[in-house]
């Protein structure tokens, strides 16, 4: 029994998950100059953070919450962390949205105007210009949006890099830890308990994504996040095809909805090392990782119809993985309220990238005791009741 | 009826020795199937053939069987007895196809998704093959390992030397060094001599006495042994013919050139002494990485061989732990051409069985005992010519691990030391080691030996670079199109 | 039979069923492609559609395996195929 072992280390906080969320926490957290152990059922990035595309938009938020911590979020990467882009391939390449009939752009415009007034810049694409910016680009589009604060970074060296600075610090990062219980003193949490041994802290941060809610219960929490699958396309190599994070106004509208059907909208961008990333796909069905052909085709079908010379390019790979997310489809950040000193950090749901860097400034803030710079309120804990 | 949605009882994926002896047993038994492979002609890459004019895929075999030697008399033999059951409509076989996709359907079955290699323009359509049982005999291919300078033109593998040689009847080069390990770089020398190349040597890695290494196995290769004893010294005498040196405990440490091979250094492994020789071609060779993706993909058993290597689990008729897959060849232990044609033969009689048919049991047992000696003599052969612990004391930071990416050992080590890097799966997601075209066929195990150490990688480490759930590149527009199986 | 195929127009000889890589290797050509990253040469290397490293441009579709496409008259391979 773990319970019997020895304590393996002792820290101020206990990460739970080497993903994005945990690797911005520990940056952060010992920034703050807390002491901080890091413990992950895999290894870094081996979850969600490594079967995702790397966004970081603004462009496809809606007023809210998520808009107010995606501008910030903007602003760590672009401040804080900006010393550091280059380590992760952060590319200022900016999004286009185009639309593919009347209707869409009007919807399109409106939202423009919309997160305009909440800081977001962004640029109409007329018709006659849209090759300019995209020379590929079907001409069976009306319009598009030019955003150019949406970014991209490779999560994978995101994680890594982020872990390394904080293991500078005195982080420690531990993996093939599986957490199967907790152990509390005086009805806070005080002991993380894996397979391996015990991990005490009087502060545990669950940033284990799509398996938060599984932590949540061993600590006799309560956490509702679920995994929304997802499958991404990469071509052959093709530098310079597609120049920026290209996507059709349909995107937006899939991102926020709740439905459980296969959602497909097109998503296309171009990468450093010249691959083409073809997204996205939202299913709502577990863990499952069998390898869809639906899915694959919506994706093919899809990104054809926004570049048709990519129907002679070729898919070398594909891969899978699990957006986080909640009822509301708002991130979760902060205290449960059944387990004093567990903080829930999850529900990002596919924009986990791009979040996290805010993510983790106002969680060792908020962990800190200090002031968060933005209003954690939306996104605490207690929104969530366990149902009777 | 869709031709491309007609429901084989049997469909087999690769047509070299295991596939063509399983397509032809259980073809006679009377079960027909699909055969589906990759190359323009049957044969794989052990019984590679070029064509003869004015002749079709079938027919070109006529070269082959005159040359007759045991093997090859087989292929004839195989060829002949395809050709009657192509002919009959038993067996249905596509040439020039890639499976790019397997799906297990909710009823059992599985789904195949081919597109064209490119080895044959008139390979008709296989879009979608349907199965109810499925025999994986996706053979494999020659394992590498890295070395200064293996990225210039002019370095090839040296099955790669003698597929040139076999099938399209060129000599890549004229003046040959083949380095690595393994008994396969013989007959490779050999063919290129007496095509008139000059070989101006062989590097074996391993010494030929640490052949006692592999003693025990022998004992269970029992009646294979006294032939390839003979074989071994065909070669022996071949080799004095042509006058190829034969330097063994060494390995080629460095190839140099401009913008192709121009010189390459042998050195010895004890480090007594090095010298540098002038060549234009450089065949390396560290034995064999059977192809799994398709056996992964559909969810079989896997472990670790005595090569190394990963391979699919099978019981005594080439039975998967999937039911419904059978599984033959290299891809259940590197082990050649007449392990692969006993297995072939085996799961062929095992699938009639599994049909319904009454089948020879006195031939299952007699083939059970052979490929016992085969892999046998296999891992005595494995034990003889393991990858030397000491390969990467030559490389430099700058020599390229992953060749489809450009990652220089550099960056593997850095990710390893800076990053946590740990396994190969991370080593891949930081440096992209494994993430161009060839998908880590090339650079996988390399990059797994470098994750490891001196411990050879668990079969869980290979898999995750051996997984490759699009087992081939695939057009954007084939996959827009491919139809359900629903 | 013997016919001729073009890389950037130079006409090169080939024989029925042979792969174009075949036929290139035979008339004294090693590389005939360009890494995206170190502009290095490559040319064949596994020569059996392992490792892509001899991809080129036939009849005007990139990224062709030059070791298994057959060889056919009036063929017109490119060397420097879009992904440079």
């Amino acid at each position: 029994m773990p319970e019997n072992e020895t304590i393996l280390t002792t820290s101020d906080v206990v990460i739970v998950g080497a993903g994005v969320i945990g690797a911005a926490c520990a940056y952060f957290l010992s920034e703050a100059g807390l002491s901080v152990q890091v413990i992950d059922r895999g290894g870094p990035a081996a979850g969600t953070s490594s079967a995702g595309e790397g966004n970081i938009l603004v462009s496809d938020k809606e007023p809210g919450p998520e808009l107010d911590l995606a501008l910030y979020s903007q602003t760590v990467w672009r401040g804080d962390l900006a010393e550091f882009g280059a380590l992760w391939e952060f590319e200022d390449k900016g999004g286009l949205v185009v639309a593919a009939g009347a209707t869409s752009a009007l919807a399109l415009n409106e939202l423009a105007v919309l997160q305009k007034s909440e800081g977001i810049r962004s640029e109409f694409v007329g018709y006659d210009d849209l090759p300019k910016l995209e020379p590929q680009l079907t001409r069976d589009v009306v319009s598009g949006t030019f955003y150019p604060d949406d970014a991209q970074v490779q999560p994978m060296l995101v994680v890594a890099h982020l872990l390394r600075i904080a293991r500078r610090r005195g982080v420690r990062v531990t993996s093939g830890q599986r957490v199967v219980g907790f152990r509390t003193i005086a009805g806070r949490v005080g002991e993380v308990l894996t397979t391996q041994g015990r991990f005490s802290a009087p502060i545990v941060i669950n940033a284990a994504g799509p398996w938060a809610g599984e932590v949540a219960d061993l600590a006799g929490g309560y956490l509702p996040v679920l995994p929304r699958r997802g499958f991404v396309l990469v071509t052959e190599p093709r530098p310079g095809m597609v120049r920026h994070k290209v996507y059709a106004a349909e995107y937006v509208a899939d991102v926020a909805s709740s439905d459980a059907q296969l959602q497909a909208s097109p998503v296309v961008e171009g990468t450093p090392s010249g691959t083409i990333l073809i997204g996205s796909t939202r299913e709502r069905v577990g863990f499952d990782r069998t390898l869809s052909l639906p899915a694959l085709r919506a994706l093919a079908v899809n990104a054809i119809k926004l570049f048709p010379t990519l129907a002679q390019m070729r898919a070398i790979r594909c891969y899978s993985g699990y957006r986080p997310y909640c009822p509301d489809h708002l991130p979760v950040m902060g205290e449960d309220p059944l387990v004093p000193g567990l903080w829930h950090v999850s529900g990002h749901e596919g924009a986990g990238i791009g979040l996290a860097a805010g993510t983790g400034k106002l969680m060792a803030q908020a962990i800190a005791g200090r002031e968060p710079d933005l209003d954690l309120t939306p996104f605490a804990a207690q929104r969530f009741r366990r149902a009777a | 009826m869709n031709a491309d949605r007609a429901i084989a009882p049997l469909v087999i994926v690769g047509a070299g020795p295991a596939g063509l002896a399983a397509a032809v047993t259980a073809g006679l038994s009377g079960v027909p199937s699909v055969l589906i492979d990759a190359g323009a002609r049957p044969g794989g890459q052990y019984w590679r053939h070029g064509a003869i004019a004015g002749r079709g895929a079938i027919a070109g075999r006529g070269d082959i069987a005159d040359r007759g030697d045991i093997a090859d008399r087989r292929l004839a033999e195989l060829l002949d007895k395809l050709h009657v059951l192509i002919t009959s409509g038993v067996v249905t076989y596509y040439a020039g196809k890639q499976v790019w996709l397997i799906q297990t359907r909710a009823d059992g079955r599985f789904i195949l998704r081919c597109n064209d290699s490119g080895a044959v323009t008139d390979g008709g359509s296989a879009a979608m093959v349907i199965a109810d049982r499925l025999l994986l005999c996706p053979g494999g291919y020659d394992r590498q390992l890295p070395v200064p300078g293996w990225d210039l033109p002019g370095v090839m593998t040296a099955g790669g030397l003698q597929a040139m040689l076999k099938e399209h009847h060129i000599r890549a080069g004229t003046k040959i060094l083949l380095a690595g390990t393994g008994p396969f770089l013989l007959p490779v020398a050999t063919a290129l001599a007496a095509a008139g190349a000059s070989v101006v040597g062989i590097c074996e890695a391993n010494q030929v006495r640490q052949w006692w290494r592999g003693r025990k196995d022998l004992v269970t290769a029992g009646g294979v042994l006294p032939g390839k004893l003979i074989e071994a010294g065909g070669y022996a005498a071949k080799l004095a013919k042509y006058r190829i040196p034969f330097y063994q405990g060494t390995v080629v440490n460095r190839i140099a050139g401009q913008n192709r091979v121009t010189a390459a250094t042998i050195a010895h492994r004890d480090g007594s002494r090095s010298r540098t020789v002038e060549v234009d071609t450089v065949g390396l060779g560290w034995g064999f990485t059977p192809s799994l993706e398709l056996a992964l993909a559909v969810g079989v058993e896997t472990g670790v061989d005595a090569d190394g290597s990963l391979v699919a689990i099978v019981d005594n008729r080439q039975s998967s732990s999937v039911a419904g897959v059978w599984i033959a060849g290299e891809a259940t232990g590197v082990g050649g051409a007449a392990k692969a044609d006993c297995e072939g033969q085996l799961a062929g009689l095992a699938i009639a069985a599994d049909v319904g048919v009454p089948v020879d049991s006195a031939l299952a047992v007699s083939l059970q005992r052979k490929v016992r000696a085969w892999r046998g003599f296999a891992a005595a052969m494995h034990r003889a010519h393991p990858v030397p612990n000491d390969w990467p004391d030559h490389l430099t930071p700058e020599t390229l691990i992953c060749r489809c990416e450009e990652v220089r050992l550099a960056q593997v080590q850095a990710a390893q030391r800076d990053l946590l890097a740990d396994g190969p799966r991370l080593v891949k997601l930081v440096t992209r080691a494994g993430m161009g075209w060839c998908q880590g066929r090339v650079c996988g195990y390399a990059v797994g030996r470098l994750c490891s150490g001196d411990i050879e990688p668990q079969a869980a480490d290979l898999a995750a670079l051996a997984g490759r759930p699009l087992a081939f590149p695939v057009s954007l527009s084939d996959i827009a199109q491919a139809e359900d199986a629903e | 039979m013997n016919f001729d195929i073009y890389l950037d127009d130079v006409a090169i000889s080939a024989t029925d069923g042979q792969s174009v890589g075949a036929a290139l290797t035979a008339a004294g050509i090693t590389s005939w492609r360009r890494t995206r990253q170190r502009d290095r040469p490559r040319g064949l290397f596994c020569g059996i559609g392992i490792c892509f490293d001899c991809l080129l441009t036939v009849d005007s579709l990139p990224g062709q395996r030059a070791c298994l496409v057959r060889a056919a008259p009036g063929m017109r391979l490119q060397t420097d195929g879009p992904e440079r």
